[in-house]
């Protein structure tokens, strides 16, 4: 019941090249800028978009496959695919944007029953009857969702499932697709640019960039073991470039470019990116570096202070940019204000190191 | 306005009926009813496919065909006449193959086909055109064919469009006057259309002509009614939205 997907295409100027496997029940979550080809991926697996050369296969059937040119039409290809803005259609109820994949499955005089109990399991079926115009992002992506599982799919396509609603509704939903992907027990691939998100939903993420997988792993391993500098930034991370000097008692020294040093655990010789989080960063008053020495200490402007609920994110010039991540109470007692001189400090621990 | 006014205030009520009664008037009347309605068909049938297609195909010429298209809609109904008659006239370029009409009810089809044609095309292919392709795509992913799409998704979305544009070209087709008496003349029964009539009978018998008038104004008045509750409809709710 596994979803594999190899492909090979040109789109303008990207070469896509992707090779991917799904087991049932898992949500293989593609993240990646805009333009890295993450939708392409979806609508070659559905067949919205024939590649060059490839294969994709669900459980036992085969979808594509150039060499034997196999290449079922996608209302043939069991895929139940989420839009990214959802793709609902207008003219049409709720339920009956619901029932729309039934026509084959379904006699008629059951689907409007078949569609109320799905969208009851998303607690919409008060919002049967509404057109998609008058309903909420939130009440929108429950209809698209309902929609994609009424033809029972045999794998799920999410296009930034959460990216168009708001923040607070963002967390909620992110919730039940998570429940929902559970119960349904298909291979699920989901794309978005926004690592949280990917982080979120996906068993697994891949980081696409320029049409490559560029690393692939559990979302926690991407954040500690970032592969290249791309991925780190891509987490979250602050990323530092510079050279490894040497490594001697299991620790590497890094000279970084503009100035200043860091130690790291990892063991890469040569140029360097050095990624460190937000939260791993401690600001201190300039000059504290004596007083907890096991650690890197780097000598930091702050640039910026903006405030993200009780959070406030600094932007610091080490001269390089840092982020880092401390509470409201810190900046009041440090009295921090742009310009301000600091120290930043983070664990030699914290510090990972992928090679430029 | 006071031109309209002035053909309701001319014409008695006694007067309008015993002119309707006339069959002079009832053949034109007929004659018209039965050819805007064929011609409107044909639009239909083949302006909808084309209009889909000009709207969600790209080629090299596209923007040429679109503009030969939509030409009959500035071109003088006489110019119209006179191509139609070069084209496929008695000695057209086409009457040495077998192809020619004229002076009969089909020559009248055709030059109503013609000129009103471009009314519907070019608000078909804007409706189309404004169709969200992932709209498409999802009907596709839901197990609808291409055909199922179009019939089940593209055609609903783009209806009110497709309705004014059927709108316009009903008004077109039932006014038409220049192209029809050049290229199909004017014979009682056989081509005189309602606005040929009213020129035929305005000099002779005046109460004819307004009676044939007040028909035109009133349906005339119902198309662009029936226009602005489709355009309304789409305003209050029908269509739109789900975008964003």
């Amino acid at each position: 019941m596994e979803l594999a997907v190899e492909a090979q295409t040109t789109l303008g100027a990207l070469e896509l090249g992707v090779a991917l496997r799904v087991a049932p029940g898992e949500c293989l979550a593609l993240a990646g800028p805009s333009g890295a080809g993450k939708s392409s991926v979806l609508r070659i697996v559905a067949g919205l978009l024939t590649p060059r050369e490839g294969s994709v296969r669900c459980a036992d059937e085969t979808w594509l496959d150039t060499e034997r040119r196999v290449n079922l039409a996608p209302d043939l290809r069991r895929c139940g695919y989420v839009f990214q803005e959802y793709a609902l259609f207008a003219h049409l109820s709720a339920w009956q944007n619901v029932a729309f994949g039934m026509r084959r499955d379904v006699p008629r005089n059951r689907r409007r029953g078949r569609a109320l109990a799905l969208l009851e399991r998303f607690g919409m079926s008060a919002l049967c009857d509404a057109r998609p115009r008058t309903l909420s992002g939130g009440e929108r992506q429950r209809v698209a969702l309902a929609r994609a599982l009424a033809r029972a799919p045999r794998a799920l396509l999410l296009d930034e499932p959460l990216s168009a609603l708001d923040a607070r509704t963002r967390a909620s939903a992110a919730r039940e697709l998570q429940t929902i992907l559970a119960e349904v027990g298909v291979p699920a691939l989901l794309v978005t640019h926004d690592f949280l998100e990917a982080a979120a939903l996906g068993h697994r993420v891949g980081v696409l960039d320029g049409g490559r997988v560029v690393q692939e792993g559990r979302p926690a391993d991407l954040a500690m073991r970032p592969a290249s500098p791309f991925v780190a930034d891509f987490t979250g991370a602050s990323v530092l470039t510079g050279t490894a000097r040497h490594h001697d008692g299991g620790l590497t020294r890094v000279a970084l470019d503009g100035g200043g040093e860091v130690a790291s655990t990892d063991a890469v010789q040569g140029d360097v990116a050095a990624s460190i989080f937000p939260w791993e960063v401690i600001i201190e008053p300039a000059g504290s570096e004596a007083r907890t020495s096991a650690g890197n200490h780097v000598r930091a402007t702050v640039v910026s202070i903006t405030e993200i609920g009780e959070r406030v994110r600094l932007g610091l010039a080490t001269p390089q940019p840092l982020a880092a991540e401390v509470t409201r109470d810190s900046v009041t007692a440090l009295r921090l204000t742009a310009g301000s001189r600091v120290t930043a400090t983070f664990k030699v621990s914290a510090t990972r190191l992928t090679p430029r | 306005m006071l031109p309209i006014v002035a053909i309701f205030l001319e014409s008695s009520p006694s007067e309008l009926v015993s002119s309707l009664g006339e069959p002079v008037v009832q053949e034109a009347l007929w004659l018209s009813l039965k050819t805007t309605a064929i011609a409107l068909a044909l639009i239909l049938l083949a302006g909808t496919p084309a209009a889909y297609f000009l709207a969600t195909r790209r080629f090299r010429g596209r923007a040429v065909v679109i503009t030969l298209v939509e030409l009959p809609l500035v071109l003088p109904p006489a110019v119209a006449g006179i191509g139609l008659l070069a084209a496929i006239g008695p000695a057209g370029i086409l009457a040495p193959i077998g192809v020619s009409f004229s002076l009969s009810t089909a020559a009248v089809v055709i030059a109503l086909t013609f000129v009103a044609s471009p009314f519907y095309v070019r608000q078909a292919l804007a409706s189309f055109g404004a169709v969200d392709g992932t709209v498409v795509d999802a009907a596709r992913t839901l197990g609808a064919s291409e055909a199922e799409a179009f019939a089940r998704v593209v055609i609903p979305t783009a209806m009110p469009g497709l309705v004014a544009g059927t709108a316009l070209a009903l008004g077109r087709a039932l006014g038409e006057f220049g192209a029809t008496l050049m290229f199909a003349g004017s014979f009682v029964g056989v081509t005189q259309t309602v606005p040929l009539a009213i020129y035929n009978r305005f000099s002779v018998q005046f109460a004819d002509a307004l009676a044939l008038s007040v028909v035109l104004v009133v349906v005339s008045a119902a198309i662009l009614l029936s226009v602005k509750f489709v355009r309304g409809g789409e305003a209050l709710g029908g269509v739109g939205g789900a975008r964003g």
